[in-house]
Formats: structure tokens, C-alpha cells, sequence
């Protein structure tokens, strides 16, 4: 167990769901739920990476969404600072916003193509009036620098410039009002490997400057490997499993996480791992199946996984699983 | 040696791409509208008509008003060009006055419609659910009437002048303006730049007209120009059924009602106004379908 987690979490997750309503009918009534996130608990320590992982549609950029309150969570707690966002007004989660930030997937749409950098960039500061109005420009300059641009951009468009180039604006606008906690909703993807190197180096350097804990959204287990301390990986709305990066990788115990992690490439022959392919598709979130939601893929499953939902529990090397079989 | 001449150059290059987007923008917006032919027929047209408004005190060779009993019902000869009417004004000179009142009770009334109609559509497609149902519902109200029918009803209410033709035209110019703004509010308010904003804790009023409303700019002006044109149509329209511009002003429409009645004697008192009417709305149209192509974001290469 890490010293970590002696300490008071700086962002406590407990329960979270998130439903969507799915309206339908003449009168358009909610006929059912698209069960994005459902019921999900961790925490994050104050300068630790932890990512979450999933495939498309696991929930995993949804709770992402839910903790800055981009979407009103449906039920649950999110205890950020001390604070309970999940009951805050718009007014009050202003002030929460200073300390809680994001950077976006895709460098295209998350830039405002009518806005130049600097307007982009200042846009925080002056909407959070995190910086006095006559230091602004300044501050610019050198958050510029800082992200490895030339401070001459700022007078210029986003699309003039490449996807990294405009990944790098978008951490600018981010650090630009000082925020503890950076949720990175697949921050890299968009992006070709080189260059995604970079950006990761970029935030990994950024990390120990400013002292910032960073939530890493990501699909992709190579990025996961490189810049986590610990990772949460979900599926179908659930965590299945939890645990830091060292154990996760050489000692995985659920079993979809070793199915996940036998499809990483392996550069060298001898290393080559027997692969673990999964049976059909993800189940829908509208209706996820019974007890574990894993059983219908699962090669360990058995007839009581389909009864039985699996509770997390805790594995010899501190990791957290959810899975009543291994 | 070589190394400093490419950095000099990098510089140069540099320097030329800060001029860049707005006036950049514009510039590549006009050449593709010069590509297309019609598109600039249409804005010499619209350009006349605005030139010929502007100038109409100096231009007209007699007074819109000035009636010649004397000299009425003539046709058209060097000293009366469109001839003159049952009053024996100068149709010449009423049509050119005309001008004015026609593109100012266009414009103004497509302005009133714009203003509403943009921000209903902005506030429905933003905020959602319940809203949007009640304002789009409203909406269909409006659009479920033939437009010259709601301006009618609108007028009878207010009674016949310029002013209340403009109200009417306006609000029937509504609808339109809603619908296409909701529609690119609602592709919009999914990117992710929006979501940015939001968390960084913005208002929802700056999101709307700072970061939102610069980005639809476009459908707006475009529906603008094509709408100014029915707008003159129905204002025209209105005027002809003597619910607009009363006697004895040169709009047009009032024009083509006065020589509906020397249609076989006379032809040429409801011609000219008439011409007028058509060529007008046949430049606003092509202007105006010539800058959606041109604005169109996929006409980039």
C-alpha cells in the first residue's frame, strides 16, 4: 500500500451513475435508460496519474464528464477538495472550476476556429478572473513558451496550425488558471504516435512543475503504460478492476483484463503471449446483462456469475478486482 | 550560409500568414463567388438597385409626386422614358423612388425578422427539452399559415401603413430564421470547444453570443439575402391589395394596383414597376444562393 493513500484523496468518487434517458413515443417519455456509468467508486491523490481504460462505450469518458459537470450526474457523490460537486448550483461549481480542468480529445473542435490563440488562451483568465487584466498578456507569452510554442502565435488561428500544435494551445488555455486536477479525456488519441510522444512528455513535465494530478482518459494501453501511476479499468459502466501500473501490467486478475492486455503488440517474438480474443460485442448499457457483466464473454465464466454481481475486493498486491472466480 | 537564408525565409513566410483569417476568409469567400457567374450577376443587380436608392434625389428627372394632368397616360418617349401615369407623374421617377422604399421596408423588416427569429432559435436549440418544444411549437404556428395570409391577418390587426408592413413582414420572416439557427445551434453545442468553455465556468449567455453565434454566422447572412428578397415580394404584395404603402407614394406594388386598371390602354404604368419588382428579387436570389456555395465550408479545397 502507497503512502498515497494515508492521505485525504483529492478527488473521492463514490457511487457515481450516470443515466441517460431514452425518449420515445408520440409524447416523448422516457421509455428507458442508457446506463452509462453505473455505480462507479475510486479516488485520486493529490499528484498521482490514474487513467481509466475501456473500450468504446465501457463509461469511461462519461465519468469523466460527470466529474466536471459537463453532464449532471444522475446519482452519487464526487467529493473533490472536500467538496460535494454533485450538489453544487452553477454559481458555486464556479469557483470549484479554478482547481478542476480538462483537455479534449480532438485538437480540431476543441479550439474555437473564430478565436485567436491569445483570445483562446486569456479566455479562462478572464472568464475566472484568475490573472489581474494587465499581467494577462504576459502570462500568455509564457504559457506559451511553456507548452513549446513561440509566444509570435498568439495573433493566429487554430487552423493554421497542426494537431499537436493545437493540443498544446488547448493545455495552454488549460494551465492558464492554475487547476490542481487535469481530466485528459483521451488527450492523445487524435494524435500520431511521435507527436503523441511529445504531448505526453509535455504533461508529464507539466506535472512536476505545477504540481498536478491528472485523470487520463484513454482507450489506448500503450499511452496508459507510459504516463500512469495507477489505472482503473472499466467495462460496460463498471470498474472490473484497479490497481497500479507495475501490477496491473505483470499480474492482471480480472479476466478481462488480461484479455485487454493480450492484445497489446509485442515488439520481440519470444515475448509473444498466447492472445485472448473475446466472443462477441459489448453488451448494451440499456439492458446490461445479470450478475457479473462480464459473463457473457468471460472464458472463466460460470453458472453463478450470472446471478451473482461481483463485488470489488482486494488482491494480494493491493489491487482491486472485481471477479468471484479467479 | 544556406541555414540563415531558410530561417530568413521561415521568418518571411511567418509574416505573411499573420495577415491571415478574417481578412482571409473574406477574400477567399469572394473569389468563390466570383467563380460562379449568376452569383455575380445577382450582386451587380442588388449593387444597382442599392446605387439607384442612394442616388434617387439626384438621378430622377422629374418629381415622384408631381402630378400633369395635362400629359397623363402617356407612353414611353424621350422626355417620360416608362411614359407617365393617370396622374401623369413620371413612372421613371416613382419607379426610382421606389427603389427606396422597397429595399428599406425589405431590409428592415427581414432586420426585425432576423433579431427575433435568431434569438428564439438560439435560446431553443441551446437550452433544449422543454423550451425548444414550446418556442418550435410556437414556431409551427407561425410557418402552419401561407405567409401573405399571416401579414394580412397581422395588418388588419394594425391597420394599413409602411411601418405595420414591415412588423407583418417581419414576423412572418420568423420561422425561418428560427429554424436554421437551432439547426446549427444544435451541431454547434456538441463541440467540444463549447465544452471547454463550460468548464472554464462561462455564462451561458457568453457561450451563446461570443463563442456560438460568431460560428453560425453564416446560414444567417445567407437566409438574410435570399429572405430580403420575399420580403420585398410580400411588402410589394401587400402594397398592391392596399394594405401597405398608401397613395400617393411610389412603392411599387401600389404601382402595379394603380395600372391594373389601364392594363389594355395603358400597359406600360404597371410594366416598369413591375420589372422592377422581378429583377430585384432575381438579384437577391442569385446573390444569395451564389454566397451559401461560396460560404460553405466544403467549397474549401
Amino acid at each position: 500500500m502507497s503512502v498515497a493513500e494515508l492521505e485525504q484523496p483529492l478527488l473521492d468518487v463514490r457511487n457515481l451513475r450516470q443515466y441517460f434517458d431514452i425518449k420515445g413515443g408520440v409524447l416523448g417519455r422516457t421509455v428507458n435508460h442508457v446506463k452509462a456509468v453505473d455505480g462507479v467508486d475510486f479516488q485520486i491523490y493529490e499528484g498521482e496519474t490514474v487513467s481509466i481504460v475501456g473500450e468504446s462505450g465501457c463509461g469511461k469518458s462519461t465519468t469523466g464528464r460527470a466529474i466536471l459537470r459537463l453532464d449532471d450526474p444522475t446519482s452519487g457523490e464526487i467529493h473533490f477538495n472536500g467538496r460535494d460537486l454533485a450538489g453544487l448550483s452553477k454559481r458555486q461549481m464556479r469557483d470549484v472550476r479554478k482547481d478542476l480542468q480538462v483537455i479534449f480529445q480532438d485538437p480540431f473542435a476543441s479550439l474555437n476556429p473564430r478565436q485567436t490563440v491569445g483570445r483562446i488562451i486569456e479566455e479562462g483568465m478572464s472568464i475566472l478572473n484568475s490573472v489581474p487584466k494587465e499581467k494577462r498578456k504576459e502570462r500568455t507569452i509564457e504559457l506559451l513558451e511553456q507548452v513549446g510554442l513561440n509566444a509570435d502565435v498568439v495573433d493566429r488561428y487554430p487552423h493554421e496550425f497542426s494537431g499537436g500544435q493545437r493540443q498544446r494551445i488547448g493545455i495552454a488555455r488549460t494551465l492558464a488558471i492554475n487547476p490542481k486536477l487535469i481530466v485528459c479525456d483521451e488527450a492523445v488519441s487524435a494524435l500520431d504516435v511521435s507527436v503523441q510522444a511529445q504531448v505526453l512528455n509535455l504533461l508529464k513535465r507539466l506535472q512536476r512543475e505545477y504540481n498536478l494530478t491528472y485523470l487520463f482518459i484513454s482507450h489506448d494501453l500503450g499511452v496508459v503504460r507510459h504516463i500512469s501511476d495507477r489505472i482503473i479499468v472499466m467495462y460496460l459502466g463498471k470498474i472490473v478492476e484497479v490497481a497500479d501500473k507495475k501490477t496491473l501490467f505483470e499480474n492482471p486478475k480480472h479476466p478481462y483484463t488480461k484479455a485487454l492486455l493480450s492484445a497489446i503488440p509485442e515488439p520481440t517474438r519470444k515475448k509473444q503471449k498466447e492472445r485472448i480474443v473475446l466472443q462477441g460485442d459489448v453488451p448494451s448499457p440499456i439492458s446490461p446483462p445479470s450478475g457479473c457483466r462480464f459473463h457473457t464473454r468471460c472464458p472463466l465464466a460460470q453458472e453463478s456469475c450470472k446471478v451473482k454481481e461481483p463485488e470489488l475486493r482486494r488482491g494480494e498486491d493491493g489491487q482491486l478486482y472485481a471477479c468471484d472466480v479467479v | 550560409m544556406s541555414q540563415s537564408a531558410v530561417q530568413v525565409k521561415g521568418e518571411a513566410k511567418k509574416g505573411v500568414l499573420k495577415r491571415s483569417s478574417k481578412v482571409e476568409r473574406w477574400l477567399h469567400v469572394y473569389k468563390q463567388l466570383k467563380k460562379n457567374k449568376m452569383a455575380v450577376v445577382g450582386a451587380w443587380i442588388v449593387a444597382f438597385y442599392f446605387l439607384v436608392a442612394l442616388l434617387a434625389p439626384i438621378i430622377a428627372p422629374y418629381d415622384p409626386l408631381q402630378i400633369d394632368l395635362v400629359n397623363k397616360l402617356q407612353g414611353p418617349s424621350w422626355e417620360h422614358w416608362m411614359g407617365t401615369d393617370d396622374k401623369g407623374r413620371d413612372i421613371l421617377s416613382r419607379v426610382i423612388y421606389g427603389s427606396q422604399l422597397s429595399l428599406a421596408v425589405g431590409s428592415v423588416s427581414v432586420l426585425i425578422g432576423a433579431v427575433l427569429g435568431v434569438m428564439l432559435g438560439l435560446i431553443a436549440g441551446y437550452y433544449g427539452k422543454l423550451i425548444d418544444t414550446v418556442i418550435m411549437r410556437f414556431i409551427d404556428i407561425l410557418l402552419a399559415f401561407p405567409g401573405i395570409l399571416l401579414a394580412l391577418a397581422i395588418i388588419s390587426a394594425l391597420g394599413p401603413s409602411l411601418i405595420n408592413v414591415m412588423i407583418a413582414v417581419g414576423i412572418f420572416s420568423v420561422p425561418t430564421f428560427a429554424r436554421i439557427v437551432r439547426g446549427s445551434m444544435l451541431s454547434e453545442k456538441k463541440k467540444e470547444y463549447v465544452d471547454a468553455i463550460r468548464a472554464l465556468g462561462a455564462s451561458d449567455f457568453h457561450i451563446i453570443v461570443v463563442h456560438i453565434l460568431p460560428n453560425i454566422f453564416s446560414p444567417i447572412i445567407v437566409q438574410g439575402t435570399l429572405r430580403l428578397a420575399t420580403a420585398i415580394l410580400t411588402a410589394a404584395g401587400l402594397s398592391f391589395l392596399g394594405m401597405g404603402a398608401q397613395p400617393p407614394s411610389p412603392e411599387w406594388g401600389a404601382m402595379l394596383s394603380d395600372g391594373r386598371n389601364f392594363l389594355w390602354t395603358a400597359p406600360h404604368i404597371a410594366t416598369f414597376p413591375g420589372l422592377a419588382i422581378a429583377f430585384i428579387v432575381l438579384g437577391l436570389n442569385l446573390f444569395g444562393d451564389g454566397l451559401r456555395d461560396a460560404l460553405d465550408p466544403r467549397s474549401k479545397k
